[in-house]
């Protein structure tokens, strides 16, 4: 047998950051596969919407602007945490990125308490009618997410401020940071189609 | 680089490679196992079963049917049996076994030593297996779904089905949802990040390709299935009204909803098809498969235009004509991608030097009878033709034609093909020969007659009908067609196992075959490749030249694996794969006892909470005191790149 040649990898970097990592692409694997999901059921209630002879039925007033305006409000401000959380993450500094994985986290878990709120603002029970049951849908589909990404956030906290913290663990905070951004950018539509569509259009 | 390689530094390199990625062994290592090659075996053999399960349903069905006014099934127990038979083909059979198919050869196929996230696919593995279970379960506790396999409303309500049947049809849905999701992200990271050197976007394996194309297809329609049967829980666990027209509801929704799913998942069947298909006949002719880029186009097309062609499930719902017209033009349209992947075949078959093999056989019998369902489906394509076949048996015969003639048979081809390099053994050529002529006949006796009795009226998902009526014959033909397909797949089962005995050594590349998945041994070892080749074609092994570097420097006392960028696979940087774990397992028991428990109260998502919170922390934790290889804080300097740095050499790991 002849002696193939070869490509030495042993000096290759252990990781990357961004879209090179493999982390990024289960992110966004699964960013396609929610997003589609918030997709459809957004569809829905536009489906729900033509065949209905007023909206929303019935004489129900639309949800309160208050608590989702609120919330939407800390979502957008809580970019600002993500992306040093991020920043911090990609220049490997440990207690940087303990310090702004905390106050992102002190955003998510505002956001929820708030969301607490925001159902008992929506004037209208899931039981009662199908726009009930969609508007249900659409804030507990993103609620589902919320609550979900929070723990996730929670425990890699813990796991960076009680060790071992290992290198590759960065590449994951970044990337929590990224799925972050798709549960903030997921929610304007959401908050549009609750909050304003019902009142302006 | 000039150094070269050894075979005592091969030889080193094996013994480490063998102890550093082994899986567990023992009954409880079992359920800890992450090697794709493992997990893509279960999948095929629980897939594999599951379709001998829901064939003796069928065959139960064609015994019912064999003459009129017979009382062997009663009516409520064929409901049940042609539910589950049509759900199990459809979600425990077909996407998993070409999932399964994929999980096993795209790792091998495209030179890596593993397929990333590995315990997210062990974790699909269980969720498709306990939802398996499930549905099976109940059915034999007299409580499988017997709504059809899409579950229409308002039948699967509350109100029409007030049992548990119709919730067990939806847990069944997100049970195998979750699983095949896993499995595609995974199969298109491993595909686009995970290519050895020198494999460009061009030089990918067709069969690689489809698995792609069709991963992109589950994650973009399985989500509205998932969307539909919450839902339809939902309706019928906490009375929202999502479907109720009763309070603002809408039953043509569901419809949208389902076939917005269930069209693609035609083609999330069929796509990985042709993709056996084209590998079949490159091998089988001994050249590279005719237009390459045709044939990759035109996957890429259907994937796009599978999506456009719902409503055409929908014609009878009285949908607005103008709509009716576009769903049609688009049904048409998708014969033209297909029609390009059959003609670049032919001119495969036609310029290459065509062994007939076992595999190419049952190529062949795709061939005749994919032609001929699709020909079937440009009829029922048209609304006026519609109108008269919906809901009869001509549908039936033309869908079974697509599915069995699109799916099964590139199938079976693949068993063949592919079986030698899972277990070492090849197949009979005489068994397989005789497997391949009993299926094909029994197929057209079974379900060619079906065409003419859904013009002479007969409806679907009746249990029985009268005498006179006239359908007794060619149901009976039906009937001893499904006989004969019983014993091919009984011949080919003895086949499979007696292989594994009897069969002649494989050796690495039995067909003399081009793509990697034929460098290494049958079967392969746990790591893939010593070395691992790199190419400098999309056939490698017929055009690399004989000094063709290998990649070497990967760790071998660590799960090192290579990871590359995606338009060229240039060297990108390398990353540590987990080790084996029992908790994905842990983590599948736990979701499966919210998914069960969901179906009776919506307290589950309380009392689970925990539990799946747990067994998915234990998941991500990392295990103390395990030298995973990878630095751990404090380090002096950063070494992991950004999205556009270049790595800076000889900065110390």
């Amino acid at each position: 047998m002849t002696s193939p040649r070869v490509i030495d990898v042993s000096t290759l970097p252990p990781g990357a950051f961004g879209h090179r990592s493999l982390m990024w692409w289960g992110t966004c694997g699964l960013i396609l596969i929610e997003g589609t999901a918030f997709a459809l059921a957004i569809g829905m209630y536009l489906y729900y919407w033509t065949h209905a002879a007023e909206w929303p039925p019935g004489h129900t007033a639309p949800p309160r602007l208050l608590w989702g305006t609120l919330n939407t409000v800390i979502l957008l401000g809580s970019a600002v945490p993500n992306q040093l959380t991020r920043n911090a993450a990609e220049r490997v500094d440990l207690r940087s990125t303990q310090r702004w994985m905390v106050v992102a986290l002190i955003f998510g878990i505002g956001f929820n308490v708030v969301r607490a709120f925001e159902f008992g603002g929506l004037n209208v029970k899931w039981n009662q009618d199908a726009y009930g049951s969609i508007v249900w849908l659409l804030l507990g589909l993103h609620t589902t997410h919320i609550v979900t990404d929070v723990l996730d956030s929670c425990v890699l906290a813990v796991l960076l401020f009680v060790g071992p913290v290992e290198e590759r663990r960065f590449v994951d905070v970044s990337e929590n940071s990224v799925y972050w951004y798709f549960v903030v950018l997921a929610w304007l539509p959401i908050y549009a189609v609750i909050y304003l569509a019902p009142r302006f259009l | 680089m000039t150094a070269t390689r050894t075979d005592s530094d091969r030889e080193r390199d094996r013994q480490r490679l063998t102890r550093t990625w082994a899986d567990p062994q023992g009954f409880f290592g079992w359920f800890s196992h992450v090697d794709h090659k493992s997990i893509g075996r279960r999948y095929l053999i629980t897939a594999f079963t599951f379709f001998l399960l829901a064939g003796v349903l069928a065959a139960l069905m064609r015994i019912q049917l064999a003459r009129p006014d017979n009382s062997f099934l009663s009516a409520d127990l064929y409901n049940e049996i042609f539910t589950t038979h049509g759900t199990t083909m459809m979600f425990l059979f077909a996407v998993p076994v070409m999932q399964g198919l994929g999980l096993y050869f795209v790792p091998l196929m495209v030179g890596a030593r593993a397929i990333a996230f590995p315990r997210l696919v062990a974790f699909s593995y269980w969720m498709f297996l306990f939802g398996g279970i499930f549905l099976f379960s109940a059915f034999f506790a007299n409580a499988g779904p017997d709504v059809g396999w899409f579950s229409y409303v308002p039948l699967s309500l509350q109100l029409y089905t007030p049992t548990k049947r119709a919730d067990v049809w939806a847990q069944l849905i997100t049970f195998t949802e979750v699983a095949s999701l896993a499995v595609a992200v995974s199969l298109v990271t491993t595909a686009f990040k995970l290519r050895t050197p020198g494999m460009s976007l061009s030089r990918i394996p067709v069969f690689v390709w489809a698995q792609i194309v069709t991963s992109f297809m589950v994650i973009f329609a399985m989500p509205a299935v998932m969307v539909c049967s919450t839902s339809l829980i939902l309706d019928r666990l906490v009375n929202t009204h999502f479907f109720d027209p009763g309070h603002g509801g809408d039953a043509p929704l569901w419809q949208h909803l389902f076939w917005f799913f269930g069209h693609p998942e035609v083609y999330i069947i069929f796509i990985p098809g042709t993709g056996i298909v084209s590998t079949i006949v490159g091998t089988a002719a001994n050249r590279k498969v005719f237009g390459y880029p045709i044939i990759v186009a035109s996957l890429a097309l259907t994937g796009f235009m599978g999506f456009s062609l719902w409503v055409h499930h929908m014609f009878a719902t009285g949908l607005p004509h103008l709509g009716e017209h576009f769903f049609t033009a688009s049904s048409m349209m998708i014969a033209i991608p297909s029609g390009l992947q059959i003609f670049c075949w032919i001119a495969t078959i036609w310029s290459g030097r065509l062994r007939i093999t076992v595999p190419m056989l049952w190529v062949l019998g795709f061939f005749f009878i994919f032609i001929l369902g699709g020909m079937t489906g440009v009829m029922v394509g048209a609304v006026p033709f519609d109108l008269q076949a919906h809901d009869t048996f001509f549908v039936v015969a033309h869908f079974h034609y697509v599915l069995i003639g699109g799916a099964v048979f590139p199938l079976f081809g693949a068993f063949h093909y592919w079986m030698p390099k899972i277990t070492g053994r090849l197949l009979s050529k005489r068994l397989g020969t005789v497997s391949f002529w009993l299926v094909f006949i029994g197929f057209n006796l079974t379900f060619f007659p079906m065409h003419i009795l859904g013009l002479n009226g007969m409806p679907r998902r009746i249990y029985t009908y009268p005498a006179d009526t006239g359908w007794g014959a060619l149901n009976l033909l039906a009937t001893l067609g499904a006989a004969v397909i019983a014993l091919g797949v009984v011949v080919f089962i003895i086949d499979a196992i007696s292989s594994l005995w009897v069969g002649a050594e494989a050796g690495d590349n039995p067909w003399a075959a081009s793509t990697l998945e034929w460098a290494t041994t049958s079967p392969p070892p746990v790591f893939n490749f010593i070395d691992i080749p790199t190419v400098a074609s999309s056939e490698p092994l017929w055009d690399n030249p004989p000094d063709q570097p290998v990649v070497v420097g990967l760790r071998t006392d660590v799960r090192d694996v290579l990871v590359t960028y995606v338009a060229d696979a240039d060297l990108d940087h390398r990353v540590e794969f987990p080790q084996p774990s029992v908790w994905p397992f842990l983590t599948a028991l736990a979701v499966t006892g919210f998914f069960i428990n969901s179906i009776f109260t919506p307290w589950a998502v309380v009392y689970f909470a925990l539990p799946m919170f747990v067994t998915m922390t234990g998941w991500f934790w990392p295990k103390s005191g395990e030298d995973t290889g990878t630095r751990r804080w404090p380090f002096r300097a950063r070494t992991l790149p950004k999205p556009n740095e270049a790595f800076a050499p000889g900065v110390a790991r």
